[in-house]
């Protein structure tokens, strides 16, 4: 690991002053994915603003609309809510299978989306959700927020500080999990919201997060595992690797599909 | 360099350490705690799990100074002088090791799970490890061991 300088402010705005102030600086969530990528010098920061002192950017909150999640809440802390398990326990579930259990007391839902690696778990659930990412400038509408391979639509510095979730009638997410890593080799998270039913994908697509539409068309007329068992995906443009062809991806999808909608 | 304060195994510690410096490599080389192993140094094999203020973590994937605050629970804080703390005497109990480069992080892990859990299933036990590796075992002991080690946690009046 390259030196850099530590900050750990205990306010948004301090935390954004900070990363201003840098040449090159970066925040500091969980450190899952960016600890390792400074570790193994794939990345080099002058600064990194740790933003685990921040109160603000903690907890839970639900009421009649949603569910707020701020930035800085780990996934064992979403899987274990009581409030978010009884109103979007699909989420719930998604937070309890990300990684292992350690990885789970550190990991962060705003790091996590931060990053949106491609074949990362939140963003599956904010784009079928219709999530909205809360920003210390601005609302960003998760439909425009994953923008490709760990690009989001995030400007320079800056800060994550929640995610909004509306409420569900029905949600749930069926993950085909790498055993190595727990990324997942294709995930599917299912909504049933106010009118309309959507579906989104992760791990499939080098680009990250995308909608099913046909699948939606058919649970919005009819929420039923059969509805999209039969749907089969084109395997064009999906990943092929060591781990699954695009081929075999596009049959996970369906299957996924039809596991979610069951469970959900 | 920064400063850092924090407890680790009950004692305070206060140090001047670069940023850079992992939490693993604070405690086993600044403070000679080497119960605490590094195993594949990727977060993946759990050789070096500590507890950070009562939960889990992957030592070799948190850097010194976020601990700053924190009480961290090492290996070599379990036992209470020559006795063994209950989940380390059922290890050896249950022979839930063989060359033991993994057993600190198994036993720190397995701390943690009976935290949330104190009567785990063994489906419960296996989910768990799932972030701690053993190259040995074959994994049937350690799971005897950890059930073990969680009853007799729960005294002798729960295990019947």
């Amino acid at each position: 690991m390259h030196a850099f300088n530590y900050h750990r402010p205990t306010s948004i705005e301090d935390a954004t002053k900070a990363l201003a102030a840098a040449a090159d600086g970066k925040y500091l969530a969980g450190g899952m994915t960016l600890i390792p990528t400074l570790k193994q010098r794939l990345a080099r920061q002058s600064d990194l603003i740790d933003l685990a002192a921040i109160q603000q950017l903690r907890g839970i909150r639900d009421d009649k609309t949603g569910v707020s999640i701020g930035a800085m809440t780990t996934h064992a802390e979403l899987a274990a809510s009581p409030a978010l398990r009884a109103k979007l326990g699909g989420l719930a579930r998604l937070a309890e299978c990300i990684g292992d259990p350690q990885v789970r007391n550190r990991g962060t839902i705003g790091g996590a989306l931060a990053n949106n690696d491609p074949a990362a778990d939140y963003p599956a659930a904010c784009l079928a959700l219709g999530a909205t990412i809360v920003t210390d400038r601005r609302e960003i509408a998760a439909d425009g927020f994953f923008k490709g391979l760990f690009e989001t639509a995030l400007d320079a510095g800056e800060l994550i500080t929640g995610v909004r979730f509306p409420l569900a009638r029905k949600s749930a997410y069926a993950k085909f999990r790498n055993p190595a890593s727990g990324y997942a080799i294709v995930g599917v998270f299912v909504a049933q919201c106010s009118g309309e039913s959507r579906v989104a994908v992760t791990g499939a697509r080098q680009s990250g997060v995308f909608r099913i539409e046909e699948m939606e068309r058919a649970l919005t007329k009819s929420w039923s595992p059969d509805a999209v068992a039969k749907l089969s995906v084109t395997a064009e443009g999906l990943n092929a690797d060591i781990h699954a062809s695009a081929v075999y991806r596009a049959q996970l999808i369906t299957v996924m599909a039809r596991r979610a909608v069951a469970a959900a | 360099m920064i400063q850092v304060s924090l407890t680790v195994n009950g004692a305070s510690v206060t140090a001047e350490i670069e940023p850079r410096m992992l939490l693993v490599q604070f405690l086993r080389e600044q403070l000679r705690l080497t119960g605490t192993h590094v195993g594949c140094d990727t977060s993946q094999c759990g050789a070096c799990v500590v507890h950070v203020d009562g939960v889990s973590v992957k030592s070799c994937t948190m850097l010194a100074v976020q601990a700053q605050g924190a009480a961290v629970a090492t290996i070599e804080g379990l036992a209470a002088g020559e006795t063994l703390h209950p989940m380390q005497a059922a290890f050896r109990a249950h022979h839930g090791l063989q060359c033991g480069y993994c057993t600190p992080g198994m036993v720190m892990s397995a701390l943690d799970l009976v935290r949330h859990n104190p009567d785990p299933s063994e489906r419960a036990i296996r989910d768990w490890l799932d972030g701690n590796l053993c190259r040995c075992t074959g994994y049937q002991n350690i799971v005897k061991a950890i059930a073990a080690g969680a009853q007799a946690m729960r005294g002798p009046a729960a295990s019947s």
